[in-house]
């Protein structure tokens, strides 16, 4: 009895050695690198605020929003009229930062960047192409010693953000891909095999000779894997860097919605990378906690500003100067 | 050969054969083992038991949270599990009615039998959504779901065991029910049980799969236990399957010190029960 | 002295419930039926639970829903026959291949091995099934994988490659890996299990064989086993329930993949996977449900082979008291 008593009360000591305020968040694992830097560096500035965010994917930030379980919700993907009708407090998108998304590929033999084109691209994710040596890749990469050996496909299995940059983008360049798988976190793949999260697409594609597939720039960079230029609208082949993003994310940050959902894959000029996006995190716009809200609101200012700086090192590109104002103004509407 | 040579033949290789076979099973066992000594070993540091992760990509992080978050929901659904396993196994042995008893025993098997996701998304329905929110409670809720089958079949089990003559000597001296229990019975039983018990949490000690869509995971210390919270197996799993050999390497640690304690705890109860049946062959 | 349910109300109990609670027995019959009750009733209403979430998607797709490959989050439409198809696949793989190794070592640690050394040996089995899943899952990435990637399944590729089933693209991933993990994980229960029964058998069913001239093998194989059948196939069962519903190493080593391929070497999924992987994130009533529809189908699978498992323990253990008799 009296051990039992003990043990009650070591437990609830251990409740409040901790006196932090503690938000809980989860989606995206596209900015997780960022992400989780930005939160460590946030709790080194203000120890009294810990914001735990768990990498479970885009569609997971959203189904856990609208479950009412975190507090708040990451995406890759702006959420669709049907999702944010389904929440009780309706969500407002903030824009964190640009990333790329690169085809990361692993050829044993092949140390340099492949050029693919959306053909080329939707035609493997389709199935169409199932051989490296195949006549179109050969063509586009003159002086790479492609194998004759088997394309393993990699997606994700787990519901994405990224899988949905990702297949926006092949909506758009290829009528095939629109009409027969389409666009969304989850998608009915033709080929393939999933794995979870980014990591878990790097990580497959680092073991697995001949495979390809589809992350977000830092995650191809961290793991040393090999990754491709695409062709952009205007013929150019580039790689994702830092310049290629913000360019694309150049005539968005004009004309920005009011609610900040955007879409800026295949963004025309020279210098646009083709496969681009924003990645939004997604706070209730009705905050009854006074605590946690003003958690919430501190963070977004310290994001907006001094986070911004992180995104070079990381491989993202910072938030147009546009955007970060008007998001300024989306602040004053969480209440 | 004749016919006889031959099927002698027959019988020394067949018979080798079952040897090779129980030695591919146990070489398993110490496969298991090495490969987490020596690629976990090199891992297991100061820094390991005693940091908080630290971003992707950025060396020298630790599973500090992930090893007291462990302990803190093995603890809860202990708590929470052992009482109703142990009680309600005593109502079966001691108490219980026919038909009454064969239904709970039936509803224990029918859970026992559950795979332990889906446990977790039983738990993700009653415990986390009213909640609001991801919780070491709710994790240990989804433990001790998987612990109290295995704990009332166990104390059952071995309370039948305890011979008919220590309860009827009891009765006979003109103790109520409850107190012959309470004080024969149960204690003669005692050890056996108390196996059972340790060898239950020893089991949910691994368990991931409820733990997904309940405890989820968390990057700092959890600040009570209505918080999410990381757990070692949970942290297995998702540094297993990312990209990062930072993540592997303490994956393999993770990995070592959870099958550690398991295995440890498996042969302290196998202990205690050698121990008791040794004390009572005196 | 009868303790009846207290909602029972014999004619004969004349005291009122109040006055009964006093004295010892009738507090220690409550307080444990309450707590056996609560087991009942938590059981109770995980089934009802389970039953009433995927209603939506039970009344969209009907009996289809078994039938149908579709998994499309997009337009809606979920079917779980890739599923069951992945989830019987590797359980049956993992049969296939501890059922032998298991009961080849039941029957040297029950007939061959001096005591010693089959009790150690049973010990360090018994220490296998303690070996959580992830951990199971963490060494079958590192190495499993690899080894059927690079060496394994080539191997099968160049020696069995005309069957349909060791065709395709070689990823390391997917049944075979995921089958072999779980043979290792469930060979314990068959080791235990099937040396039980076979240590059961009398003495003199394997003396009879012998004096009639059979050889040590003979004599195990055509008799001891036979006479521990009920025995052996009971394990089979417990391990096949044990496998069905395993989770976490499965998932690590499937591929992931909802298609249902006649190739080993390509990738999968299996119920306990996807619940693993896409509950989470599920957003929708219908995908939802879909999910939760295919958790009860996944239940409703083990109570069979539990079932099945209990019945067999149950009489192979009236045949060993009827001979004992």
């Amino acid at each position: 009895m009296k051990t039992s008593i003990a043990l009650a009360g070591i437990l609830l000591a251990g409740t409040s050695i901790v006196s932090a305020q503690s938000i809980n968040a989860a989606g995206a694992t596209f900015p997780y690198p960022i992400y989780s830097k930005w939160f460590e560096e946030f709790r080194q500035a203000h120890p009294s605020i810990e914001i735990n965010y768990q990498s479970i994917g885009s569609g997971g930030g959203i189904q856990q929003l609208t479950a009412g379980t975190v507090d708040f919700g990451a995406s890759d993907m702006p959420m669709k009229d049907a999702q944010i009708a389904a929440l009780k407090i309706k969500p407002l998108h903030f824009p964190t930062v640009l990333g790329g998304l690169v085809p990361t590929y692993n050829i044993p033999g092949v140390s340099q960047d492949l050029k693919f084109t959306p053909e080329t691209l939707s035609a493997i994710y389709l199935g169409k192409i199932t051989k490296w040596n195949d006549p179109q890749l050969v063509k586009d990469n003159a002086g790479a010693k492609l194998p004759a050996s088997d394309i393993v496909v990699v997606h994700r299995s787990d519901g994405s953000g990224t899988t949905f940059v990702f297949t926006d983008y092949l909506s758009k360049v290829s009528p095939q891909w629109k009409s027969q798988v389409g666009a969304n976190t989850s998608v009915k793949w033709p080929v393939g095999t999933g794995q979870k999260g980014n990591e878990g697409v790097a990580g497959m594609v680092k073991q697995t000779p001949g495979a390809i597939g589809y992350v977000e720039l830092i995650y191809a960079v961290q793991t040393h894997l090999n990754y491709g230029l695409m062709r952009n609208s205007a013929g150019v082949f580039l790689k994702a860097d830092f310049n290629s993003v913000t360019a694309a994310a150049a005539g968005a940050a004009k004309d920005m919605p009011s609610d900040f959902r955007v879409s800026i894959t295949n963004a025309p000029g020279k210098t646009a990378y083709p496969i681009s996006s924003f990645t939004w995190m997604l706070i209730p716009s009705d905050i009854p906690n006074a605590a946690k809200r003003k958690a919430i609101v501190e963070f977004l200012q310290w994001m907006l500003t001094t986070g911004q700086k992180d995104c070079a090192g990381l491989g993202y590109a910072p938030l147009p100067k546009e955007v970060v104002a008007k998001e300024m103004k989306q602040m004053a509407m969480i209440k | 050969m004749n016919r006889l040579t031959y099927r002698k033949f027959v019988s020394n290789v067949m018979l080798t054969l079952t040897g090779v076979c129980t030695l591919v099973t146990v070489s398993a066992l110490f496969l298991i083992l090495g490969y987490l000594v020596y690629n976990g070993g090199k891992s297991i540091n100061w820094n390991f038991l005693t940091k908080l992760p630290l971003p992707p990509g950025e060396v020298g992080g630790g599973m500090a949270n992930a090893i007291v978050g462990s302990v803190v929901m093995i603890a809860l659904a202990s708590l929470i599990g052992l009482p109703f396993g142990f009680f309600g196994g005593i109502y079966l042995a001691e108490f219980g009615g026919k038909g009454f008893s064969f239904a709970v025993r039936y509803m224990a098997d029918l859970l026992n039998g559950v795979p332990s996701i889906v446990i977790g998304v039983f738990a993700w329905t009653v415990v986390v959504v009213p909640m609001g929110g991801f919780s070491a409670i709710a994790g240990a809720f989804a433990l001790a779901l998987i612990l109290i089958p295995i704990t009332l079949r166990s104390t059952e089990q071995f309370l039948g065991e305890v011979p008919r003559s220590l309860r009827e000597a009891a009765l006979a001296l003109g103790a109520p029910k409850w107190k012959v229990v309470a004080t024969v019975v149960v204690p003669a039983a005692l050890p056996a049980i108390l196996t059972g018990m340790i060898l239950g949490v020893a089991r949910i000690a691994g368990e991931a799969a409820p733990l997904l869509f309940t405890a989820f995971g968390n990057a700092f210390w959890a600040t009570g236990i209505n918080q999410p919270t990381a757990s070692l197996p949970l942290i297995i799993y998702t540094h297993a399957i990312s990209a990062y050999d930072d993540w592997h390497q303490q994956a393999w640690a993770a990995g070592l010190l959870l099958l550690g304690g398991v295995l440890f705890t498996n042969l302290a109860a196998r202990w205690i029960m050698s121990r008791s049946i040794s004390g009572h062959k005196g | 002295m009868t303790s009846s349910a207290i909602t029972a109300g014999t004619a004969k109990r004349t005291r009122s419930f109040w006055s009964r609670l006093r004295t010892g027995d009738e507090v220690a019959h409550l307080v444990t039926f309450i707590f056996a009750a609560s087991v009942l009733l938590v059981t109770l209403l995980l089934l009802f639970g389970l039953w009433r979430n995927s209603l939506p998607s039970q009344a969209k797709f009907g009996w289809h829903f078994l039938s149908s490959t579709d998994w499309d989050p997009v337009a809606g439409d979920f079917g779980a026959l890739p599923f069951i198809y992945g989830t019987i696949l590797t359980s049956v793989l993992a049969l296939l291949i501890s059922v032998p190794l298991g009961v080849g070592a039941a029957i040297f640690l029950a007939e061959l091995a001096p005591p010693k050394l089959a009790n150690a040996c049973a010990f360090m089995v018994e220490l296998l099934a303690a070996v959580p899943s992830v951990i199971y899952g963490l060494m079958a990435i590192f190495t499993v994988v690899p080894l059927l990637r690079v060496y394994g399944e080539p191997f099968l590729k160049r020696t069995l490659g005309f069957l349909p089933l060791f065709q395709g693209p070689m990823l390391g991933v997917g049944f075979l890996a995921a089958g072999l993990v779980l043979s290792i994980m469930i060979v314990p229960y068959i080791i235990a299990i099937s040396r039980e029964s076979l240590m059961a058998v009398p003495r003199d069913q394997r003396e009879a064989a012998l004096s009639l001239g059979a050889t040590r093998w003979e004599s195990t194989y055509q008799v001891v086993v036979p006479y521990a059948r009920l025995g052996i196939a009971g394990s089979i069962f417990l391990g096949l329930a044990r496998a069905l519903g395993e989770t976490m190493a499965v998932t690590m080593v499937i591929g992931n993949d909802p298609a249902i391929r006649a190739s080993l070497f390509s990738a999968g999924y299996t119920i306990a996977a996807v619940l693993a992987n896409e509950f989470s994130e599920a957003t929708g009533k219908i995908y939802q449900s879909s999910l939760v529809e295919l958790a009860l189908v996944l239940f409703l699978i083990t109570i069979v082979v539990n079932a099945i498992a209990r019945l067999l323990v149950i009489a192979t253990a009236r045949k060993g008291t009827a001979h004992a008799a």
